[in-house]
Formats: C-alpha cells, structure tokens, sequence
C-alpha cells in the first residue's frame, strides 16, 4: 500500500521537472530582443483600454455552490458503491434514499431557475 | 540473476525491470533504495512515454482532420509528414519568451508547470497490462477526479495571470464548463465502481475480464466519455478558446516553449481521457492471452485507445461549437439527471441479482444490465418528447417569441448548434 | 527517526509556511493559491498517515471544489485586488499570547499519558468497511441520511442566498 503511494508521489515530484526541462531548453536557445511593444497585452492589434478585471456574473458562482454540493454528495456515495454488492438489501437501499433525496435538491434548483443561463 | 526463461518473451518488459533491479543491487546499493530507483526508473520511462505520446497524436489528429475535411494534412517532412510534429518542437524551441507586462510573473510561468503535471500524473494509476499496473491505490477513481481539478486550477491560473481580458473571459468560461460537467461524470464513474465493488483501477480491469462494463452499463460509458471529452475543452465543447471569439482564450500571452507546455496539456490530456474510457469501460489490457503474455496486454490497450482516440478526433471536426447556454442546460438537465438515473438503475438490478439470483452467469447480469439501461434512456427520451410537444404547442398557441426558455425541460438538443454565445 | 518521519516533519512544516502564507499575502488571488498549497500538503499528511481515501477526498473537495469556490467568489466580489491597510490592530499581543496558550495546552494535552493505543487498521479493506459502515443500521445510516438531508438544505439555501431576486 504505502510503495504504491510512493510511486504515486515519485510521479508527481517527475511531473513537475518534467515540464521544466523543455521550458529550461528553450530559455537557453530562444532569442532575446526586447522591445517594449512586444509585452503589450494583446488584444487584436488595438491598445489595451482600462484593466483585465471585469465584474464577472454571479451565475458562475451559482453554479459553482450547486456543483460543490454534488461533490460532497460523492465522498459518501463512493464508499457506498465499494460496499455495494457485498450489502444486503436493506442497507443497499439506503444509497438510493440518499440519491433520491439529493434529485429532489436538484428539481428544486431546476424550478426555481437558477439553472438558466440568464 | 533472473533467468530469462521464467519470464518469457510475452513478460519481457518485467524481466528487463527485474534485471535491473539485479544489476543495481549487484553494485552494493542496500535494498530499499535499490526499489526506490528501479521505481524511478519505470516512472521516468512511463512519463516520458505519456510526453512524447502528444508529439505523434498531434500528427494523427492533423491528418485525420486533414482527412475529414478532404485535405491531405501534412505531407512535406518526412513520409506521410510524420516529422512534423518534430518540426514543430524545433520551431517552438527557437521563439522568444514574453512575458507581458501586467502579467503576475510567478503564477504566470507556474501554471503551464502545474497544467501538465495535472494531466502526466493521472497516467500513474492507469493499468498498461496485467504486470504494468502503475500504482495499486485503493482509491484510483477518486485520485483521477482529484487530479484532474488540478488542471482546473492551472487554467484558472494561467488566465488570470496573463491580465489579459481575453484570457480571463477565456479561464472563467472554462472552470464554469469543467467544474459543471465534472458532476456528471464523477456520477458516471460510480457505475464501474459500484460493480467492479472496488476504486482500484487495476481491480475494475481485472474485473472485466468476461464483460466489458461498455456492455453492462452503457450509459454511464457514454455519459463519461462525453463528459471526458467537455473537461478536455475540445469541439463541440471547445468554448474555452473559441478562437472566433476570445483568440485563444486563457493561453493567449503564452509564447515559445510555454505555449508548447499548454499545447502538450491539451493533446496528452485528449489521449489520456481515450485511455481511462478504454480502462474504465473496454476492458483496459483484457483479451485474448493477454494474461498470459502481458505485452499483448499492452498492445490491446493501445489498440482500444487509439480506437477512442479515433472517436474523440472525429466528434472533433464533424460537430460544431455548442453555445454556452445550451452547454450548461444540456449538463443540468440533462446529463446529470440521467447519470443519477443510471447510477440507481444499476444499484437496483444489481440489488434484485444479488438478492434472488445470486448464481447469475455474467452473460444473464449484462443482458438485464444493458436492458435496463435501454429502457432507462427510452424512458429519459419520451418525456424530453412530452416536453418538448407541449413546449411547442404552448408557442404555436400563445405566439410566444421567446418560445419556452423556461418551461420546456427538454430544449437542449436539436438548436444547440448556434456558434454565437455570450459569455 | 524513519523517512516517513522524516517526510512527515517537512510537509508538515511547508504545510504551516503556506498557511502563514495564506493570512499574510496582500494579494487575494495569491492568497487563494497558497490555500491551494497548504490543502495539497495536509493531503499528503494523510498519506503519510495512510489514510488514502481521506487524503483522495482532500484533493476532491478542497482543491477541486472548495477552492475553486473562493476564487469565484475573490473575482466576483472584490475590484481592488491588492488590499492596502494594516493587516494587524493594536491586539495583536493579545492573540498572540492567546494563540500561545492553545498552542501550549495542545501541547501538553498530546504528551499526557491518556491516549489508548489503537488497533491496526487492515488498509485493504478500509474502504469497503468504511461503506457497510455508513449504511448499516447498526453503524452510521442516520448520519449518512442527515447529510444527505443537510446537503439539500445546503442546496437550497445557496440559491436562497445568492439567487437573483424576481
């Protein structure tokens, strides 16, 4: 158990320096000629106006709250999958009740319409 | 010294690891550490392996949408233009770093670091054949999830680094698409789960060894896939850089070699949702006498890949742009609806089977499996007809000009095509 | 000392160092991606602590949904991105002693001899167990069902709350 996790974390300690060796390449073979025009924002050939920040809408937020609810939904769904064919019928059918209950969160979104992208 | 002939050729690639486990131990190097470094070793060729991946896809993908489009695709370097992808590493090698001026330095050139690591590091739970199974963790699927968020961060980075409105837009439409579709497919995923009884990923191959689960739950197959293909931002769901619209979105400062990183992320990340859906769902390394020789084992995952691949490049140049209103009803009402759906569908005849036939042959399970999920997505269909009927009805009837935006359920599909969209 | 010890006592530490990182940052965003940081490394505590699922459903949770909910919320709500004024009060040596104290009686709390010994865990099995648990009638099925009651009343309070009016 513990070696295959230290594969896991071998893995991402590579998947960091990986990257970093072609970015170190071309740093070293990639032409310098700075000019001040060059570290303009691009924006289609005209001068940049105002700031990158724009108020964003409250919609992705919305959206964003509904989808955190759904994810804490599966860290107890999952074990209950685990688990499922080895439950007898009684306890199996608890992961459907928790299901039903959660669809019924959703309808409710659905009606009230925050689901729209207005 | 291994012998080679407790091994065979079908196991060389086991021999070879053990036989460089021998030599290193043979230099007086003390045994934990002997692992650690033959355990490097496997993880730095399986990278590598996963890098340079991208380099020949990018030329399939090219000339398969070269194809789709009656093109020749590249043909000039090398035969069949098999070294443009070469061509193209050499040419990115030599164009100069920009780093624009308003930019946040650190998290700017942090976060193409950050995007590839997200999608290289998901290869390390990903079965290559029977003796070639990464990491045995018990929580495979979960670390799937887990990692891929992390390339939700990276492009949340990236764009907002860059303070280009552009690359902003671009990073927001992007984590609202990805962070709504995961729920789907996070649904999706618990079928395998469920009836493999197992997260290990290596566990749901080898529990597919008489069935794929393709057969046994077809829908959470297509559910992920599809959803797979929406976390990837490719077409018909690329609104993440919709070129016509915000240039590149959220790597559109990125130059050179950072670009290439992003562009890596991409095509690698494309391949590397081909490989979970042929492990999760086509049976991974399984087929004929892949047990035996696990280098077949190895040429049937490859085979069944590049087969999804095939699928993702050809979705990719047939359909068009979806528009990001219909993208996001077509998730929540939708997709998750029938991923909740089919996750209780399975659950339930499951539960029947274990209940009162216990000794079903697999052949009797996929049958009732498949037919339920057919009745399921025939039951899903006519009441997205019953809605939509009577969503016409109310605007032929009422000459309504905004024709049922809010009461019709079913309104995702047939006029989700529209390449415009406000963001 | 072992090298998981030894792991333990170095991910612990960039664990704390971005979480003063977090509290001290001008920047929100930077802020917000140190979070990220110290989420990741408690994740990889767990590990070390081999507790697998827990450190899975850290990453699940806390960087991919907790996380990317504060950065919507930073770039929704806020214009001014660097923030200028005293991050500290003239109470500040009242929180500290405060927090010496805690940190003190916590302390003195671990080395008190009153913690029983556990019993070791089979890892293999945790999971499914951990399942049975949750829906055994003799285990947790109440909390499992409250939850799910409470992550729709989550649900509902969240389009209460942030809705647009109509």
């Amino acid at each position: 158990m513990q070696a295959d996790w230290i594969f896991v974390g071998l893995f991402l300690l590579i998947g960091i320096v990986f990257p970093i060796v072609p970015i170190a390449a071309a740093y070293v073979l990639a032409p310098k000629k700075p000019n001040p025009a060059k570290y303009e924002t691009y924006e289609c050939g005209i001068e940049t106006v105002g700031e990158a920040w724009v108020q964003f809408k409250v919609q992705y937020y919305i959206f964003a709250l509904v989808f955190v609810v759904f994810d804490v939904e599966t860290v107890f769904l999952f074990p209950w999958a685990v688990a499922h064919n080895a439950l007898p019928l009684y306890m199996a059918i608890q992961g459907i009740i928790f299901i039903f209950l959660l669809a019924e969160g959703l309808i409710y979104v659905w009606r009230k319409g925050a689901l729209e992208w207005v | 010294m291994p012998d080679f002939n407790d091994y065979g050729i079908g196991n060389i690639i086991v021999y070879l690891w053990k036989l460089l486990g021998w030599w290193i131990g043979s230099l007086g190097v003390p045994e934990p550490w002997v692992t650690v470094i033959v355990t490097l070793v496997a993880i730095v060729s399986l990278a590598t392996m996963a890098l340079l991946i991208p380099i020949f896809t990018i030329w399939l993908e090219r000339k398969l949408a070269a194809r789709f489009q009656d093109r020749l695709g590249p043909n000039r370097a090398g035969p069949y233009g098999l070294l443009q992808s070469f061509a193209d590493v050499i040419k990115l090698l030599g164009k100069e770093d920009i780093t624009p001026t308003g930019a946040d330095k650190i998290v700017y050139n942090l976060a193409p670091l950050v995007g590839v690591l997200s999608v290289v590091t998901l290869w390390a739970v990903v079965p290559l054949a029977s003796t070639m199974v990464g990491a045995r963790i018990n929580v495979g699927v979960l670390y799937v999830i887990g990692i891929s968020g992390l390339g939700t961060i990276a492009i949340m980075m990236g764009g907002w680094s860059s303070n280009n409105k552009f690359a902003l837009l671009g990073a927001f439409r992007t984590v609202a698409q990805l962070v709504a579709y995961e729920v789907p497919m996070i649904v999706a995923l618990m079928v395998p789960v469920l009836l493999a009884g197992s997260m290990n990923v290596a566990d749901i191959v080898e529990r597919q060894d008489s069935m794929w689960y393709l057969w046994m739950a077809p829908i959470a197959a297509a559910l992920f896939f599809i959803t797979s293909v929406a976390e990837i931002g490719r077409a018909p769901f690329d609104l993440l850089e919709a070129e016509s619209e915000i240039v590149a979105g959220y790597h559109i400062e990125y130059t050179g070699m950072k670009f290439g990183m992003w562009m890596l992320t991409e095509f690698l990340h494309a391949f590397t949702i081909a490989a979970l859906t042929a492990t999760l769902f086509l049976g991974g390394w399984n087929g004929p006498f892949a047990k035996e020789f696990p280098l077949l084992g190895l040429v049937y995952f490859f085979i069944k890949t590049f087969a999804v691949y095939f699928v993702v490049v050809w979705s990719r140049s047939t359909f068009p742009r979806i528009r990001i209103d219909h993208l996001l009803s077509l998730n929540w009402k939708f997709f998750t609806p029938l991923a909740l759906g089919a996750l209780v569908v399975t659950s339930l005849v499951m539960m029947v089977m274990n209940e009162f036939a216990a000794s079903a042959s697999v052949m009797a399970r996929t049958v009732t499996l498949f037919a339920a999920n057919v009745a399921l997505l025939w039951f899903v269909f006519e009441l997205i007809r019953r809605s939509a009927r009577q969503a016409r009805a109310e605007a032929e009837g009422g000459h309504d000009e905004e024709h049922a935006s809010h009461g019709g359920d079913g309104h995702h599909d047939e006029h989700g095509h529209a390449p415009a969209s406000a963001h | 000392m072992s090298i998981s010890q030894i792991l333990f006592l170095i991910v612990g530490a960039v664990t704390l160092i971005s979480a003063v990182l977090v509290v001290t940052m001008r920047n929100l965003v930077h802020a917000a991606l140190c979070l990220i940081a110290t989420l990741f490394s408690i994740a990889v505590l767990f590990v070390l602590l081999d507790a697998g699922f827990m450190a899975a459903v850290q990453v699940v949770l806390y960087i991919g949904a907790i996380a990317i909910l504060i950065i919507f919320a930073v770039m929704l709500t806020r214009r001014v991105m660097a923030d200028g004024s005293e991050q500290t009060n003239s109470q500040w040596p009242l929180g500290l002693a405060i927090a010496a104290a805690a940190l003190a009686s916590v302390a003195a709390l671990l080395n008190a001899p009153v913690w029983p010994a556990l019993p070791s865990v089979d890892t293999s099995l945790s999971i499914s167990a951990l399942g049975k648990a949750l829906a055994s009638p003799d285990g947790y099925v109440v909390p499992f069902q409250i939850a799910s009651v409470l992550l729709t009343v989550a649900l509902v309070g969240a389009i209460a709350v942030a809705g647009e009016k109509k």
